[in-house]
């Protein structure tokens, strides 16, 4: 499964779609482009357990893991990696 | 060195300031509205009783109505304290208990129903409320949990599902809608006005509820710091009862302040860094009044601005197809 592709379809799906907005760079901050807000973390937490069986802390709900594509995709490999 | 912003910046001129409210709020209700007289919803809070207290000076007791809507999950102390504001200034008052109306539209089984997808076992004689993480600690998203106490004491603490926190959300605010339906009946019954009482803090910060405390047809303290609030409050002679309680939600069953429910700082913080904030001053002039780092006032202003955006849409008339609109 391509982590990182998987993650865009979800964001672009969920928080893009229907906004008339251009989809999100890998790199882009999910936040200061207005897409996604603390129930939107929310979605987004409980997609990336369901979708790649991991668990995510309440220590690691942090923009340096959630905040781009990219960085949710880094942070879900490694989490895949550790377990 | 920065010029530092201090408790002083937040002082104004009492009488002077309740002179100009009460002219605003003759205005509004005898001009504008065509009204003869106010509803206030009294919570036994330090916001609808300053609201009294002006609505009671501008109009005339004779002309204020208020009303106690306390529910199953009030506090005990409640009820009592919200007697005495009307009590204190001569005005008349109506008790609209809220719990069955509640209980009919299912808002206890409905937010009970939520909390147990996260909770399985919560149930009857377990109490709970909502919080979230501190702000100023870490960069962590603030993400609601529920904290529930069953009733052998055992505390269970769980993070939110996007579902369980829209549920318990959607439930609770029947609460404030339902007040607000009984604050337009009495002002329907006698042809009054509804009076709103959220002060600047919660109007900047979007804390009310749409169509629930957020609808009102003045709001008088709307550019009142929280602090200036329990100032104003004081000088108009409140009882004292309601200016040393501290703010509550008064919404879920197990007591919960306003600021591990929503805001980062307790009020008299949060007042001074909105104050620096839509003055122009930055994080460190706030350092020596809040003993808190720059960084941690960093977080503050953020989560301001934050809180600005994702509630910008409680403050929207109804978009309509009607040219010009």
């Amino acid at each position: 499964m391509d982590v990182q592709n998987t993650i865009k379809t979800f964001i672009t799906d969920n928080f893009v779609l229907g906004r008339g907005m251009a989809e999100p760079g890998a790199g882009d901050s999910l936040s200061r482009l207005g897409l996604i807000d603390s129930t939107g973390v929310l979605e987004l937490i409980a997609f990336l357990e369901s979708k790649f069986g991991i668990s995510v802390t309440d220590d690691e709900t942090v923009p340096e893991n959630l905040d781009s594509i990219e960085q949710i995709a880094n942070f879900v490999t490694r989490k895949q990696a550790a377990k | 060195m920065t010029e530092q912003v201090t408790y002083e910046h937040l002082r104004i001129d009492l009488e002077k300031e309740a002179e100009r409210i009460c002219e605003f709020i003759r205005k509004s209700v005898y001009e504008t509205l065509g009204k003869r007289g106010a509803v206030i919803g009294v919570s036994g809070g330090i916001d609808s009783a300053c609201v009294t207290a002006l609505c009671a000076r501008a109009l005339g007791a004779s002309r204020c109505v208020a009303l106690l809507m306390p529910d199953q999950h009030s506090s005990p102390e409640t009820l009592e304290i919200s007697r005495s504001v009307p009590d204190a200034f001569g005005i008349r008052y109506a008790h609209e208990d809220i719990t069955a109306s509640l209980a009919a539209l299912r808002c206890y089984e409905r937010q009970d129903e939520a909390i147990r997808t996260v909770i399985p076992e919560y149930g009857p004689g377990w109490k709970s409320k909502i919080v979230l993480p501190s702000v100023v600690d870490s960069d962590q998203y603030r993400l609601f949990s529920v904290v529930a106490r069953s009733p052998d004491g055992k505390e269970v603490r769980r993070r939110l599902t996007p579902a369980a926190y829209l549920g318990i959300l959607a439930a609770t605010n029947f609460k404030q809608r339902v007040r607000t339906m009984f604050e337009y009946y009495h002002a329907d019954l006698n042809n009054y006005a509804v009076a709103g009482t959220p002060n600047l803090l919660e109007y900047d910060q979007g804390f009310f509820v749409k169509g629930g405390d957020g609808l009102a047809d003045f709001k008088p303290i709307a550019h009142l710091y929280k602090t200036q609030v329990y100032q104003m409050a004081e000088h108009l002679g409140v009882p004292a009862s309601v200016c040393k309680r501290p703010p509550t939600t008064d919404t879920y069953s197990l007591p919960q302040g306003q600021d591990e429910f929503y805001f980062s700082l307790p009020y008299q913080a949060m007042d001074l860094c909105l104050y620096a904030k839509n003055h122009g001053y930055s994080p460190a002039s706030l350092v020596d009044t809040l003993k808190l780092k720059e960084d941690q006032i960093a977080r503050v202003f953020a989560d301001i601005d934050n809180k600005r955006k994702v509630t910008a849409f409680l403050h929207l008339q109804a978009m309509t197809m009607i040219e010009g609109h």
